[in-house]
């Protein structure tokens, strides 16, 4: 094994075994995805009758793309939050000292981001499907929404790592919260994009997450549709907070 | 007595707004989603039964609610913090009536709730929103508002002096932002499709306030949902104010 995968194992390993021994930790990142899946699907089934709104597999599949994705990017966030954190007690400029090759750091990180994804994916599909939601497309169709799912981790998890690298303190949680929040919910949360009305059919239009989530929702349904612009956004997405993180990783080590 | 309730109070006050991080929360935070669910969710007035034409009406209810949550951060973490650093304790040695603390600090957060509350009015209409009940309905709303922060207020009051721990008041905000989101905040009940859910929404008292609120906005002067609405948000308030008076006794025992 390379001293890369050495250390970017074992910063993962480290991460993911604070995660799954301190429920505090772990517990907000599956229970908030299973309370919004709740609530959007329960509370909001009546929209599946609006005239126009015609997703194949009805209102619960609809809104289990948005959720699995908003998930997949949360599990990004807290990722960043547990880089500030560990920056915080010290243990992350201890690190940066030990590792000989810092960006398996990052790369560590990522993957702990990859495997919460992993966690909370496998929990919301479970119960998306215990249930009842109907699921149109093929196998090949639901491989290629976690794909989808795992590219939105990573790229939220990108960008928090470089915002907690840069700022290196917990309260700048906040900073990496709110934009993926505002990202995700200027999207087309509720209802497709031709139903959305006024300034938020503008910015939905302008979104990059809109394709990523109706590409989602076409793998869901089985609807064919020609995924490749989402995933040239998802890697542009990737490629982008991949090179912010690491501006953020020198920043860290310059600071030392 | 009213000299140190006044006292109090202004020390309450000051003591949030002073904190910016404190007040802007409780007042975007619930605007941001009016914005965004009320763009989102327009689609939804064509449903056949829904009670506006405008989902903005609809759904600006929700920050009377949303914001006295904050105040029940507010109110719950500052009597927490006095617990935690002794005040109460010093005060116990004062010849302070101890009713005045509760109600000083209530009035307080009550007066950012109401700052908050004239704010969600503004931006609303400033924004089109129409009041089905007229003039009189602004000020039936300002005050169903008023208890509905006192109710929260006085249970985050309750939480921090029976815990003395502002991380276990912390603790309770989301148990009270699952009941907003598992309420009628969304669609009216009678639209809500999934028959589980309509159910958890109609034993959740959440549902009450926000049709209490929504009635003035989008129905008029609705007696049964003003009267549930104004009804269930005095018993919270009472049970928020006679169990956190009772803590208070207890924490300051003069011993």
């Amino acid at each position: 094994m390379t001293r890369f995968a050495q250390v970017a194992l074992a910063v993962a390993w480290r991460s993911l075994h604070n995660i799954l021994t301190t429920p505090a930790y772990l517990l907000p990142s599956l229970i908030f995805p299973l309370f919004f899946f709740t609530a959007f699907a329960g509370g909001l089934s009546g929209l599946g009758q609006v005239p126009g709104f015609d997703f194949p597999s009805g209102y619960t599949a609809f809104q289990f793309v948005f959720v699995l994705l908003q998930a997949a990017a949360f599990g990004g966030v807290f990722t960043g939050f547990g880089i500030a954190a560990d920056f915080e007690r010290g243990f992350a400029s201890r690190l940066l000292l030990a590792a000989p090759n810092r960006l398996a750091i990052l790369a560590g990180y990522a993957l702990v981001g990859l495997a919460r994804t992993t966690m909370v994916g496998a929990l919301l599909f479970a119960v998306a499907l215990v249930t009842g939601m109907r699921v149109g497309g093929s196998g090949v169709d639901v491989v290629a929404l976690i794909a989808l799912a795992y590219l939105v981790a990573l790229a939220a998890g990108l960008f928090a790592a470089g915002v907690a690298m840069r700022t290196r303190t917990i309260q700048a949680g906040p900073a990496m919260q709110m934009p993926v929040f505002l990202v995700l919910f200027l999207a087309p949360v509720y209802v497709p994009l031709d139903l959305l009305s006024g300034w938020l059919h503008a910015v939905a239009s302008a979104n990059p997450f809109t394709p990523l989530i109706e590409t989602g929702r076409d793998f869901i349904s089985g609807s064919p549709a020609p995924a490749g612009t989402a995933y040239l956004i998802a890697a542009a997405l990737v490629a982008g907070f991949g090179w912010w993180a690491v501006r953020g990783l020198r920043r860290a080590e310059a600071a030392g | 007595m009213s000299g140190q309730v006044l006292e109090l109070a202004r020390r309450s006050l000051l003591q949030t707004l002073r904190q910016p991080a404190l007040v802007v929360p409780s007042i975007v935070f619930p605007l941001v989603l009016v914005a965004v669910t009320s763009g989102g969710l327009e689609s939804a007035t064509s449903l056949p039964g829904f009670p506006s034409d405008s989902y903005l009406d609809f759904i600006i209810a929700v920050p009377f609610i949303q914001g006295p949550l904050f105040a029940m951060i507010n109110a719950g973490s500052s009597l927490a913090r006095d617990v935690e650093t002794g005040f109460l304790k010093r005060l116990a040695m004062t010849p302070m009536q101890r009713a005045a603390l509760l109600i000083g600090q209530l009035a307080g957060v009550m007066a950012v709730a109401l700052l908050s509350s004239l704010v969600y009015l503004a931006v609303g209409f400033a924004f089109g929103m129409h009041m089905e009940a007229g003039p009189l309905g602004v000020v039936a709303l300002l005050a169903l508002a008023m208890l509905i922060a006192l109710a929260f207020a006085s249970l985050g009051a309750l939480v921090g002096l029976r815990s003395g721990s502002g991380e276990a008041v912390q603790g309770f905000f989301p148990l009270f932002f699952v009941l907003l989101f598992l309420s009628s905040m969304y669609l009216p009940r009678p639209l809500i499709e999934q028959d589980w859910f309509r159910t958890v929404a109609t034993y959740n008292p959440v549902s009450y306030l926000i049709e209490g609120i929504r009635s003035l906005i989008v129905t008029g002067w609705d007696g049964e949902a003003i009267l549930l609405g104004f009804g269930v948000a005095a018993a919270m308030a009472a049970l928020g104010v006679f169990g956190a008076a009772a803590a208070l006794r207890t924490r300051l025992v003069r011993t």
